[in-house]
């Protein structure tokens, strides 16, 4: 009984695929290529209506620029130590690199000189003014974390600077290059504070003769990232 | 009717704040990807996001981006992985970064030059725009420290490089400016003055890395003066620069 339902399936089949393969068929004149047009013009089969989408770079806020301000104390060379206020603009290159410009300005005081002298003050009040600007670069030499009791932790790094600018100081402007080391620590990801300690290396001839003045700075700042 | 003023504006400060707060959202391909706590190669890798999960992209530092994933840690991803994840559209993460290949067709430059004017130390700012890969517009701000004299001079010129394709490219300057010098306070006698000053030089700037150039140049001027004889002064300076 079961053969017997083989068999004629079986048949079934041949004779389907015999069939397929009869002239006679509809679709086997369908399947003939077209005949080529008149007047040798390709005729528009297929409207593509694909739209492209554009893939433009992300907009991601960048936050690698960072401004900010300090204040510290500044001992101009022979002139006493006083306050000094400033501003810092960075530009961080990569994560090692960043570019920096700085500008501050303190009032120097009276020499020992004129102090026991008692004579005529050396400089005006104008020409007692410190005015500096530097623009260099940087180096986060020992980037790191700072732990705080057992729940925060903070990025910070420490970075040695090197920069060249000028100074207005006595009358005068003079080549300055300054050196420094600070630490910065992130309180948050856009807000770090520092602590710098720069020297303001330059010539000067206030006292009679050419001397090289290192002008040791000390400074706490406030930056944010943008 | 005050109150419901106040919970609109509330209602519409929440949407900014939410609206500001949602970021580009990727889709990790790589096996994983790598948050560390901080944007550098040195911190630790708190947290991974595995393949076919998504990160949502807050910001970017230097080559580190700080993301947070559906569970809300935040944490910063090398540019290296980012490139490899799917931005809904189901293409790897656009990040354009300038290159050895943009060095030469770059658009703007800003630097930072030193060097010696005239026998007295100088301190230069720049910033250059490109019309073409040949032809750019210069704007530098000079400050020059002397022993007798200091000054400042501004200038504004054209800089042609002839073969923008090579590493280390040659370049032609011309330019006009003025220039104020100012004797120093301790020489008596000598008036503050202001001339006009032409420039010519030749200089070279060599691609470093990433987005970086190092750049020297040396340049004549003529200051036109309005004694007898315009002054001529050389002046060659050292630096660094970066396009982009």
């Amino acid at each position: 009984m079961e053969n017997r339902i083989r068999i004629l399936l079986l048949s079934l089949a041949v004779l389907a695929t015999g069939c397929s393969h009869m002239p006679w068929r509809k679709d086997k004149a369908e399947a003939e290529p077209p005949p080529p047009p008149e007047g040798g013009s390709t005729p528009v089969v297929i409207e593509p209506q694909v739209e492209r989408r554009e893939v433009k770079p992300a907009r991601i806020d960048t936050e690698n620029w960072e401004a900010g301000a300090y204040i510290g104390s500044l001992s101009v060379e022979d002139f006493e130590v006083n306050m000094v206020y400033g501003a810092r603009l960075a530009y961080h290159i990569s994560e090692d690199f960043f570019a920096e410009a700085i500008a501050g300005t303190s009032d120097a005081g009276l020499s020992s000189f004129e102090r026991l002298s008692g004579g005529a003050p050396l400089l005006t009040d104008s020409e007692r003014q410190f005015t500096y600007y530097s623009l260099g670069f940087g180096w986060n030499a020992l980037p790191g974390e700072i732990f705080l009791g057992g729940k925060h932790a903070y990025n910070s790094a420490v970075y040695l600077t090197l920069g060249a600018g000028g100074t207005r100081f006595a009358g005068d402007d003079h080549f300055t290059l300054t050196a420094g080391a600070g630490a910065r620590v992130l309180l948050k990801d856009w807000l770090a504070v520092h602590l710098d300690m720069r020297d303001h290396v330059m010539e000067i001839d206030v006292l009679g003769s050419n001397k090289t003045s290192h002008n040791y700075e000390a400074s706490l700042g406030v930056t944010a990232f943008f | 009717m005050a109150r419901l003023a106040a919970c609109g504006l509330l209602i519409f400060l929440a949407s900014i704040a939410t609206a500001r707060a949602e970021g580009l959202s990727v889709t990790v391909a790589d096996p994983y990807v790598e948050m560390r706590t901080g944007p550098g190669r040195g911190f630790p890798v708190f947290n991974v996001v595995e393949r076919g999960a998504s990160v949502e992209v807050e910001s970017r530092r230097t080559d580190w981006f700080k993301v947070k994933d559906v569970r809300g840690r935040e944490g910063w991803v090398h540019k290296d992985q980012m490139k490899e994840t799917l931005v809904p559209a189901g293409v790897k993460m656009p990040i354009d970064d300038p290159a050895r290949e943009d060095f030469g067709a770059h658009r703007r430059e800003v630097g930072l030059l030193l060097g010696d004017y005239g026998g007295a130390s100088v301190v230069t700012v720049y910033g250059a725009w490109a019309f073409n890969e040949h032809l750019a517009a210069e704007v530098a701000a000079s400050h020059i420290l002397g022993d007798f004299s200091d000054g400042q001079y501004l200038t504004i010129g054209l800089t042609h490089v002839p073969v923008p394709e090579w590493r280390i490219q040659p370049f032609l300057s011309i330019g006009t400016g003025v220039i104020r010098i100012q004797p120093d306070g301790t020489l008596v006698g000598t008036p503050e003055r202001t001339d006009q000053v032409a420039y010519a030089g030749v200089g070279v700037r060599a691609y470093l890395a990433r987005r970086f150039i190092v750049r020297g140049e040396y340049k004549e001027y003529v200051v036109f003066t309005d004694r007898d004889e315009n002054e001529e002064d050389i002046e060659w300076k050292i630096g660094f620069a970066f396009f982009f």
